[in-house]
C-alpha cells in the first residue's frame, strides 16, 4: 500500500484561470478533489452602500463597475427600476438604441468568454480571434459614448448620446461579418476531438439541481429549462423581435459552451431585425422630471444579463437617493454551485468547470 | 416621521440622543466662520490631505447643506457659509400651519440648536485643523461625533422631508410617506380590483389554512411592480409557510429569485421573490424582524439558493438566521467590526 495523505492546495486570488480574484481552497486525496471553498469579496467595493448616498443618475457609473465584461446591461437594469417606479416613457429610439448595446455587449460579453474559457482549458488561438472580434464591439461602443469599457451610457428615461452619423451601417456591417465569424469559430473548435474530452460529460447536473441552486442564464439552460427572461418576461422592446431560446439537454461544460455559442447567433438576428426597424429620427430621452425622485415603494425588476438573471431591487422613501438599493447578481447566485460541482472530479476539471460557469468577479463582489 | 426621529434616537444607545441630537445639527450655521479660520490655518502650515477630500464631498451635496456628515462636521462647513444660515428656515414657513406635529420638533432643533452646539464641536474642529496624528481618545470623541451627527442627519431629514411635501401641497403625500415608512408600502389599494388580486386572497387563505391561522401578517399588492402579490410572513411560522409555497400545487415556487435584507430602522427586513416557472407567477414575501437582535428562520433547506445569500445579508446587515449552515461573513474580511449597511453604521476608523 502506498500512503498518501490529504493535501491543501490554495488557488488564487491571484490566478489567471480565476478570471479575477476569486480564491479556491482545495483539498486534494491524490487527484481527487474532496473539498472546496471558495472565499470571495476580494474585490467589494461597497456598492450598495455607496448607492444609499449618491442619486440614481450618480449610481449609473457604479453598475458599469460591477459586471465590468457586461455594463450596458447593468446600466439598464437600474434605469428600468427607476422608470418602473416612476411610470418613464422611454421614447422609440432610445428603446432601439438600448436594445442594440445590450445585444452587442452580450455578443461582445460571450466572446470575452468564449476565448478566455478556452484559453484556461489549452487553446491559445481562440482567444486571439475573439479579442479581435470583441475589439470591433468595443470601437463600435467607443464611438457611441466615448468608453470602451465603462460606457455609463443610459439614462433614466432614454440614453445619453444618439448614434453618430454612419454608426448604424457600421454596427450591419459587423453583424454580417460577425455571422461567417461564428461559423468559422465553428469549425475551428466545436468539432475538436481534444475540446471534446475536456468538455463532454464533465461538470454536469439536472435542472432540478439548477433551480435548487437558483441559477439562472446559459448555467440554466444548459439542463433543457427553456427560460430567457427576454421570452418570459419580456423588457425593452424585445417583444416585437424574432429569436429562439437555445438550450441544451445533459447540463455539462459541453452544453453550456453550445448554448452561448448560439445564443451569439440569436444576438445576431435580433440585431439584423433591429437594424432594419431602426426609427431614422427621434428623441433619445423621455419627459423626465429635473429631480429624480421615485414616490415612496419598492419595485424588484430583472433583466437578462449574458450571465443569468441580473436584478435591481430598490426601496424608496421618495428621496433622490434609494433608501436601499440591492443588486441580483447572477454570478454570485451562480457560483454557489462549484463546491457541489468539483467533490469527487479530478483537479484537471476544476478549471474546466470553474469557467463553464462564466462569473465576473466584480460582480460577484459587487 | 418624528416618530422614526424617536426612535432612532432610542436606538443609538446614548441616554440623551434625544437632547443631543438637536444639538448636534447646528455645528454648521454658526460655526463656519471659526472653522474656516482653523481649516485655512493648517492648510497654511502644512498641506493638509484631507481638506481636498472634505471639499471634493460637500460640493457633491449643496443641497444637503443641513446635513453634517458623519464624522467631519468641521472640514465640512468652509465651503457652505451662505448657504447653511438659510437651511434652517426653510421648512418652517410651509410647514408649521399645516402639520403641527411633525415639524415643531424640526424647527426647534434647528433653531435652539446653536448655543449648546459651539461646546461639544469646537474643540473636534480644531484637532481636524490642526494636529496630523490623533490619539486614541480623540478618535473616541470623533466616534461620538459621528454618532452625533448622524442623530441629528435624520432629525433633519424629517424636517426638510415634511418641508419639501407642504411646499408642494401634497399633504397627503406626506401622509401616505409617513404611512409608509411606518408600516412597509403599499397599505393602500389599488382604486380599481387588479387582476391579482384574486390571486393574493387566495394565498393568503391557503397560508392560512395551512400554516397557521396568524402566518399571514399583511397582503399587500405592489402598485410599482405590475401589482405584484406581497405577503408579509411572521417570523415563527416562516419555514413552515416557505416548505407550503414550495411544494403546494397551487403556488410551486421551486425558483427563488433574489433575497434582500432592508433596515427600515424601525424594524428589520427580509424580501424574497419567489418564481413560479411554468405560471410565470412572482410573488414578494417579507419576513419582518426586530433591530435588536434580528434573525429569521433559514431557508436554505427550501432553497439551496439561498445559502449565500443569506450569508450576505448575515454580514451586511446582521441579521441572523438560525438554522443556516455555515452562516459566517462572505463579502467582508472576517474580522470585520460592525454591518456596514445598518442605517446606523459607524466605520471602526472614521478615517479610512
Amino acid at each position: 500500500m502506498i500512503r498518501t495523505e490529504e493535501l491543501l492546495l490554495n488557488v488564487g486570488p491571484q490566478h489567471p484561470s480565476t478570471h479575477g480574484v476569486l480564491r479556491l481552497i482545495v483539498k486534494l486525496d491524490g487527484e481527487i478533489i474532496t473539498h472546496v471553498e471558495p472565499v470571495i469579496g476580494y474585490l467589494h467595493r461597497g456598492t450598495e452602500k455607496l448607492a444609499e448616498s449618491l442619486n440614481y443618475t450618480q449610481i449609473i457609473p457604479y453598475t458599469d463597475r460591477m459586471d465590468y465584461v457586461s455594463a450596458m446591461t447593468n446600466n439598464y437594469v437600474l434605469c428600468y427600476a427607476v422608470e418602473k417606479m416612476m411610470g418613464i416613457e422611454v421614447p422609440e429610439r432610445a428603446q432601439f438604441l438600448r436594445l442594440i448595446v445590450m445585444e452587442l455587449q452580450r455578443i461582445a460579453s460571450h466572446l470575452v468568454w468564449w476565448g478566455t474559457y478556452l484559453l484556461d482549458i489549452g487553446a491559445l488561438s481562440p482567444f486571439l480571434f475573439a479579442f479581435n472580434d470583441r475589439e470591433r464591439i468595443l470601437q463600435l461602443f467607443n464611438e457611441l459614448c466615448g468608453a470602451r469599457l465603462t460606457y455609463n451610457y443610459m439614462r433614466v428615461g432614454g440614453v445619453k448620446w444618439d448614434a453618430p452619423e454612419g454608426w448604424i451601417d457600421k454596427v450591419k456591417a459587423f453583424v454580417k461579418d460577425m455571422k461567417g465569424r461564428l461559423d468559422e469559430y465553428h469549425n475551428l473548435v466545436s468539432g475538436n476531438e481534444i475540446f471534446l474530452a475536456r468538455v463532454k460529460g464533465i461538470g454536469a447536473y439536472d435542472a432540478e439541481t439548477a433551480i435548487q441552486y437558483g441559477l439562472s442564464g446559459a448555467n440554466l439552460r444548459c439542463t433543457g429549462v427553456k427560460w430567457d427572461l427576454r421570452k418570459n418576461e419580456p423588457y425593452c422592446i424585445y417583444d416585437r423581435f424574432d429569436f429562439d431560446i437555445p438550450v441544451g439537454k445533459n447540463g455539462d461544460c459541453y452544453d453550456r459552451y453550445y448554448v452561448r455559442t448560439e445564443e451569439i447567433r440569436q444576438s445576431l438576428r435580433i440585431l439584423e431585425q433591429a437594424l432594419e426597424q431602426f426609427p431614422p429620427e427621434g428623441e433619445t430621452m423621455g419627459k423626465v422630471p429635473r429631480a429624480i425622485r421615485p414616490p415612496a415603494g419598492e419595485v424588484y425588476v430583472r433583466i437578462e444579463s449574458p450571465r443569468g438573471e441580473i436584478g435591481c431591487y430598490i426601496v424608496s422613501k421618495g428621496k433622490a437617493e434609494p433608501y436601499r438599493i440591492k443588486f441580483r447578481r447572477p454570478s454570485f447566485v451562480n457560483l454557489q454551485i462549484l463546491p457541489k460541482l468539483l467533490v469527487g472530479e479530478s483537479m484537471t476539471n476544476l478549471v474546466t468547470i470553474l469557467g463553464g460557469i462564466d462569473i465576473v468577479l466584480g460582480e460577484v463582489d459587487c | 416621521m418624528s416618530e422614526e426621529q424617536k426612535q432612532n434616537g432610542a436606538r443609538s444607545g446614548e441616554g440623551e440622543a434625544q437632547a443631543e441630537a438637536p444639538a448636534a445639527a447646528a455645528p454648521q450655521a454658526p460655526e463656519s466662520a471659526p472653522a474656516t479660520e482653523s481649516a485655512s490655518r493648517a492648510d497654511g502650515a502644512k498641506p493638509a490631505d484631507e481638506q481636498p477630500k472634505a471639499v471634493q464631498e460637500s460640493a457633491e451635496t449643496p443641497r444637503q447643506a443641513a446635513q453634517p456628515q458623519a464624522a467631519d462636521e468641521s472640514p465640512q462647513a468652509p465651503p457652505q457659509p451662505a448657504e447653511a444660515p438659510q437651511q434652517p428656515a426653510a421648512p418652517q414657513p410651509g410647514v408649521e400651519p399645516k402639520h403641527t406635529a411633525t415639524p415643531q420638533p424640526a424647527g426647534e432643533t434647528q433653531q435652539s440648536a446653536p448655543q449648546p452646539a459651539a461646546g461639544p464641536s469646537q474643540p473636534a474642529a480644531t484637532a481636524a485643523g490642526e494636529k496630523r496624528p490623533l490619539t486614541d481618545e480623540e478618535k473616541e470623541a470623533r466616534r461620538q461625533a459621528a454618532l452625533a451627527a448622524r442623530a441629528a442627519k435624520l432629525a433633519a431629514q424629517g424636517g426638510a422631508a415634511a418641508g419639501a411635501a407642504a411646499g408642494a401641497a401634497a399633504g397627503a403625500r406626506a401622509a401616505a410617506g409617513g404611512a409608509a415608512a411606518a408600516g412597509g408600502e403599499g397599505t393602500q389599494e389599488p382604486p380599481k380590483p387588479s387582476p391579482n388580486q384574486p390571486k393574493l386572497d387566495r394565498a393568503v387563505q391557503l397560508l392560512k389554512e395551512l400554516v397557521a391561522e396568524d402566518a399571514v401578517e399583511e397582503a399587500t399588492l405592489n402598485p410599482f411592480n405590475d401589482d405584484m402579490p406581497t405577503l408579509v410572513i411572521r417570523g415563527e411560522h416562516w419555514l413552515k409557510a416557505a416548505q407550503t409555497l414550495r411544494d403546494h400545487p397551487e403556488f410551486g415556487f421551486r425558483y427563488l429569485r433574489n433575497v434582500a435584507g432592508v433596515d427600515h430602522e424601525t424594524h428589520m427586513e427580509v424580501v424574497y421573490h419567489l418564481l413560479n416557472m411554468d405560471s410565470g407567477d412572482t410573488y414578494c414575501v417579507k419576513v419582518r424582524t426586530n433591530r435588536d437582535n434580528p434573525s429569521v428562520p433559514s431557508v436554505v433547506s427550501v432553497w439551496a439558493t439561498a445559502n449565500w445569500q443569506e450569508r450576505e445579508i448575515y454580514d451586511l446587515l446582521g441579521i441572523v438566521f438560525p438554522g443556516h449552515p455555515d452562516l459566517r461573513r462572505i463579502l467582508l474580511p472576517d474580522d470585520w467590526v460592525g454591518h456596514p449597511l445598518r442605517k446606523d453604521y459607524v466605520p471602526l476608523d472614521p478615517e479610512v
